[in-house]
């Protein structure tokens, strides 16, 4: 107890004394956050479109309205030739381009098909979707409200299937409250595993392990050590992350704030060991920095912090299986959004245990108390 | 007190500790000498159980253990290994609570040390922020605070100024004389010189093990001391009837075994290029000389 009493001590003064970790460590959440939750919208609207009308009819009028009306699509060019859609296409001035030819108004006139020709820069593939099946969707409702008129009935008496849509745990669909959740777990993954990792091997790039190794200390009162000063920063930053969620973004906490809190000890003990883990590995603080980031791009791709997991092919569903996040993150938004109870996260939380004990004993195993 | 027998430690396809036998006696100061890179520090590492061995038998003070007998050894490691971040005192509180010692303890022992290596005065400046000199002493009292009976110290004194080299080796001395055994690698032959034996290590192997006085009355040539006002006559004089030939400025020690003969030899030499001599001696050999013999004959 004497020795790891004296460990502890030891990491809160140094702490206190490294005012920019420290700075950091709260700054991050806070502007992680604001960056992330405001800048990351998948929902895309109000893409610059260039329009070549070569109809110039009341009925290519009102087809175009049809697109503004959708609100996807801005009209801030009107140009007369297709060189110069190209033209504003490629330098990047119009995302879509809106094509119609001559003959709409006699097409029309006698029931003929006739090609809209709508051009998407699908180099930003987020945008090129949404552009694609908004254009769609008009294209289908235009033509409904012309048959439908030549037949003289009303439109809204017109939908026989009544389809009634209900998006449950965000109606609204507001990025923020996918995102928010999201953050805090890679914010904590990124500070844990990170840190944890350089502060074990800046300690053996230094030379103070020797001197640690040399007294009577044990292996585990040396874990136990490290470990806990930043379990105490990962609360901290999960903390702060949702007190900005709520304060910033209305984040709803429709579960139990305390089941959070104590599942959330799970995650940062699992990025601790993985860190833990790491500086096993690592010879210098850069290869530990290395092979932190090496965790991070798969634990930002394959965890569902932005692309849904259901999606993805076999392999890489597996990969991201093997991610604590990715468990996390179910918890999060499972606590956060869908209000879940204990009783629904048995399985990440087994999951997580299984993670903590692997990466403990393996990271024991490596790290013997000797240098070499 | 300690015991090698047959030692050996690999790293990869390099021989570090190639079947060495020492036997450190009770009460001691032991100097580890050797070239860079004979062995020294990774001796010492194993002595103290911060490297395991490959083969062979250690046992430190009766124990082949050394986890149960790290509270009975301390160590000062050849770069300043404590918290830079740290003041003097919550180092040595530190290290003196790694080694289970009570906090109050802690404090009585902590003035008694500090005040011994003149640290006192700057227990609450950060480690960082301390001399070279200073830094040792801090390793030093830190390595102290558990009272221990053997204390092993690697290269100790490297980068620090000869006054603050001879205060710590007093200190060594003061701490001998209560009776706690000491070994002590360095590459300075005169530090070499103070201790009661010296280790020679070289190439991972135990060379010879015996008193400075022995290993210089056990020298096998004879030193002959020139000293001459012009430096960088040593092409003048390399065909001369000798053995080998260093420089220390302007003054060259030639090993011989035969003085007369290349006394007279470097004379007329000398005085056909009308270079005056101010002094052509022979001298008692000193420790380097035997370094400088035994490192040579290692390396053919």
């Amino acid at each position: 107890m004497i020795r790891l009493r004296a460990l502890l001590v030891k990491e809160f003064i140094q702490m206190k004394r490294d005012n920019i970790t420290l700075a950091m460590m709260v700054m991050m959440p806070i502007a992680q956050l604001l960056v992330f939750g405001f800048a990351i919208n998948t929902d895309v609207k109000h893409l610059k479109t260039v329009v070549f009308d070569q109809s110039l009819s009341a009925e290519s009028r009102d087809l175009l309205t049809g697109f503004t009306a959708s609100e996807y699509f801005d009209i801030k060019y009107v140009v007369s030739s297709f060189e110069a859609v190209n033209q504003k296409i490629e330098s990047g001035d119009a995302k879509v381009g809106i094509i119609i030819p001559p003959d709409l108004s006699a097409n029309l006139k006698h029931s003929r098909a006739t090609p809209i020709q709508v051009i998407v820069d699908a180099s930003d593939s987020t945008s090129a979707s949404s552009a694609i099946a908004t254009a769609q969707s008009v294209g289908q409702l235009k033509s409904q409200e012309l048959l439908l008129a030549q037949k003289g009935i009303s439109a809204s008496a017109a939908s026989l299937y009544n389809i009634r849509i209900r998006a449950w745990y965000n109606q609204d669909f507001i990025t923020a409250y996918y995102m928010v959740p999201g953050i805090m777990g890679i914010i904590l993954t990124m500070t844990m595993v990170m840190i944890m990792a350089m502060a074990i091997v800046r300690e053996r790039e230094t030379g103070t392990l020797e001197q640690l190794i040399v007294t009577p200390l044990k292996t585990y009162e040396l874990m136990i050590g490290k470990i806990i000063p930043y379990i105490i920063i990962g609360y901290m930053q999960a903390t702060i992350a949702l007190i900005v969620g709520i304060a910033v973004f209305n984040l709803p906490i429709r579960g139990s704030i305390g089941l959070l809190y104590g599942l959330t000890s799970f995650f940062i003990m699992a990025s601790l060991t993985l860190g833990v883990l790491i500086s096993s590995l690592a010879k210098t603080q850069m290869q530990a920095m290395q092979m932190s980031f090496f965790i991070f791009m798969p634990s930002i791709l394959l965890s569902g912090f932005i692309f849904p997991r259901d999606a993805m092919p076999t392999l890489f569903y597996a990969l991201g299986q093997l991610l604590p996040l990715t468990y996390y993150l179910e918890i999060l938004r499972g606590i956060i959004l869908k209000g879940n109870s204990i009783t629904l996260l048995w399985g990440q939380i087994f999951a997580l245990v299984i993670f903590i004990a692997a990466t403990l004993g393996l990271a024991i195993k490596k790290f013997s108390k000797t240098l070499d | 007190m300690i015991n090698i027998i047959e030692v050996t430690k690999s790293f990869g396809s390099v021989m570090a500790i190639d079947n060495l036998s020492l036997h450190i006696q009770k009460g001691e100061i032991l100097g580890l000498v050797g070239p860079d890179g004979a062995g020294k520090s990774t001796l010492i590492r194993i002595m103290i159980g911060l490297l395991a061995k490959s083969s062979g038998h250690i046992d430190v003070l009766g124990s082949t253990n050394i986890e149960s007998v790290k509270n009975k050894m301390g160590y000062v490691p050849q770069k300043f290994s404590l918290y830079q971040d740290l003041t003097v005192m919550e180092n040595i509180t530190l290290i003196g609570s790694l080694y289970g010692i009570e906090k109050q303890k802690i404090q009585q022992i902590s003035q008694e040390i500090l005040t011994f290596t003149g640290l006192w005065q700057f227990k609450n400046r950060l480690a960082g922020k301390l001399s070279g000199g200073m830094k040792q002493k801090l390793a030093l009292a830190a390595g102290l605070m558990h009272k221990p009976a053997v204390f092993f110290l690697d290269e100790p004194t490297t980068g620090v100024d000869p006054v603050a080299r001879r205060e710590f080796w007093q200190l060594l001395y003061n701490l001998n004389k209560e009776g706690m055994t000491i070994v002590v690698a360095t590459p300075y032959m005169d530090e070499a010189e103070l201790c009661h034996r010296v280790a020679f290590i070289n190439l991972g192997q135990l060379i010879s093990c015996q008193t400075p006085a022995q290993f210089i009355v056990a020298y096998p040539h004879q030193i002959l001391e020139l000293s001459v006002e012009s430096k960088h006559i040593n092409h003048h004089i390399k065909d001369c009837y000798l053995l080998d030939l260093h420089s220390f400025g302007n003054k060259y020690h030639i090993v011989t075994n035969d003085i007369d003969r290349t006394r007279t030899d470097i004379e007329q030499k000398l005085t056909q290029q009308k270079i005056p001599i101010l002094k052509l001696q022979k001298i008692k050999p000193s420790l380097e000389d035997v370094f400088v013999l035994f490192t040579a004959q290692g390396g053919a």
